[in-house]
Order: C-alpha cells, then structure tokens, then sequence
C-alpha cells in the first residue's frame, strides 16, 4: 500500500464561490443578508415586513431558497421588488454556487440590500458560506428557550438573532431573558431584536439597525 | 442531510488528485472531522458509499478521524476541550468569549493505494 497526501478542505469549492460573491457584492456596494431559521420561524414574514418598512428608502432584491414551490417568492413579489427563486429539489441549504447563479438574473447595480432567504433548517446552511455580509437568525418564541444550545454551530456563526412572534409569549411557556441568555452564552457578539412579524412589532428598530448598516457601509 | 454534499465534495477532490488510471487502485479515503464540523461521521460514511457505488471508487471505503473540539478562554486564558463544557463557556471563570482553536476540520487527508503487490501482476 502506499499513501498520497492530499490535505485540501471539502467545502474549499463552496468557499471560494463564497468569496467570489463577497468580492462581487462589495464592489456594487451591496449589504447582503443570509437568512436562516428551522421551518416555520417566520422568516418570509420578517422579509415582507422589512420590505413593507424600508422599500421607499432602501432598493432590495430577494433570493428565495425553497426546497420546493416558489410560494415564498410570490408572497414576497407582491412587494414589488425583484425576486429570484432558487428550488433546490430537496437539497437541505443552499450553497454558494446556486446563490451566484441567482444573482446574475439581477441588476446589482440597483440594489442596496440582497437578503436571502436559505432553506428552513438549522443545521446544515451553518456551514455553507454564501458571500453575505452577515448571517441573520430567526428564532421563534414557540420552538422554545434551549434552540441556541441544541443548534450552537447556527448561533455561533450569526450576526444577529431576530426573536420573533413575541406576540404569543403570553400563550407559550417560555422567557425571553432564556433565549437570550443561551444565545449569548454561545455568541456574545450577537446583535438582537425582539419583533412579532406579523403586527409589525419591533420592526422599526431592526430596520434602523439594517439602515445604519447601510450607511455605515456594513461595518 | 448535507453529508450528501459533503461526500460529493470529497469525491471531487479525490478526482482532482489521483490519476483516473489509478482510480481502481483507491482502496481508503481518509478524512479529518472536527467535532464541530456540523457532519454525523456514520451519516458521512453511509453517503460516501452511496456516492461511489457503481463509480470507479466502489471499492474505496472512508475512514473518518474525528478531531475533538478545542478552546481558549479570550479572558482567562484557560486551554479546555469544549465538549466539557456547557456549551462554549469557560469552566474556570465562566467566560463565553472563548475562541475556537480544534474541531471545526473538514479535510481530506489522503488517499491509500493499493500497489498491486502479493503478485496479482
């Protein structure tokens, strides 16, 4: 038997679309957010109300990554800003290389804010890089306070955690102060916003936040 | 389920590093998976072996070594497996500011081949 030595990382393909993307959406000027959540955390809903709060202010674009339907992007097109779905067919996440692909179907030049929205799943997009800026959270108030610990990988590598549906505390058995605890017990650095999507609470403080990302140029 | 993705990536670089006229000759593939990797080591086998089967490689198996998790404490200091841990806080002073220093490797190591002795040729 002999041995050949190969030592080269498995995602390096991933990451170097990933840093070919970052390249790109620097140099057009572009704050690009990765969004990401288990299934159902309120993400889609987070976007339209961002959207709803910032499109007179801010020119954004989506891409939707759905592992079928292009449901979302129809909810979010209604908005009126552009949209590009990507159907992974299955896949758990979404990866550099198709998010490179959605991109060129848009005009980046008239685009302040890309937020992308990954495949609900709290595992799997943590490890694939796709050029954001930032990796953005979303944890809703019903799946409980233990998520940051059960899903470190996630959180550590977050910017920000949005909490959401804090409308529905009164109905389910659990502290903010908890999830916040744990997260930061994982990430100290992670920035934090405390909204319900739905009635628009809380989402003028995290789009002030976003707004002087902006012009801070994403510092 | 990205250990799919991940032994499709494994068996890309593979293939960049060994001849194809040496592909049947692949008998291990050796990888390095920290323990924060986010990869479920007999997932990751299950999946390697699907992704070569009725390939070149079919007959390659993956021997995975897993790295444990590492940190140091950014306030005092300390030096602790993290896995030890509640998570990602210095059993010492109770600090989360701890940074990372093992366990987060997805490499392939290298590659076994098989150089046809025992008078086969």
């Amino acid at each position: 038997m002999s041995v050949m030595t190969i030592e080269r990382k498995v995602l390096e393909k991933n990451d170097s679309l990933a840093a070919a993307n970052r390249k790109r959406f620097a140099q057009n000027g572009l704050l690009t957010l990765n969004i990401v959540s288990s299934p159902g955390a309120g993400k889609t809903t987070l976007l339209e109300a961002t959207i709803e709060h910032l499109k007179n202010r801010v020119r954004i674009a989506v891409v939707e990554g759905d592992v079928q339907t292009d449901l979302d992007a129809q909810r979010v097109a209604s908005y009126g800003v552009p949209v590009v779905q990507i159907v992974t067919n299955g896949g758990c996440h979404l990866e550099a290389g198709l998010v490179a692909e959605a991109v060129d179907r848009l005009d980046l030049d008239a685009i302040d804010l890309l937020l992308i929205e990954n495949v609900g799943n709290l595992v799997c997009p943590a490890n694939f890089d796709l050029g954001e800026a930032m990796k953005v959270v979303v944890l809703s108030t019903t799946e409980g306070a233990d998520k940051p610990l059960k899903y470190p990988a996630m959180f550590r590598r977050a910017s920000v955690l949005i909490i959401n549906k804090v409308d529905l505390l009164p109905y389910v058995n659990v502290d903010v102060d908890d999830i916040k605890r744990h997260a930061r017990q994982i990430n100290p650095d992670l920035a934090v916003f405390e909204i319900a999507a739905t009635s628009r609470l809380g989402v003028a403080e995290w789009c002030d936040w976003l707004v002087a990302r902006l012009t801070a140029g994403h510092a | 389920m990205h250990e799919v993705s991940v032994a499709a990536g494994i068996l890309d670089i593979v293939r960049q590093h060994v001849l194809a006229a040496d592909a049947l000759r692949v008998r291990a593939v050796r990888v390095r998976v920290g323990d924060l990797a986010g990869v479920v080591p007999d997932s990751l086998g299950f999946c390697f072996d699907a992704i070569v089967a009725g390939t070149e490689y079919a007959s390659a198996r993956l021997e995975i070594d897993v790295v444990p998790a590492n940190g140091i404490c950014g306030e005092c200091g300390l030096a602790a497996a993290i896995d030890s841990l509640p998570p990602f806080m210095c059993p010492s002073c109770g600090s989360p500011f701890i940074t990372v220093t093992a366990g987060d490797d997805l490499v392939v190591v290298d590659v076994e081949l098989d150089d046809g002795a025992g008078g086969l040729q």
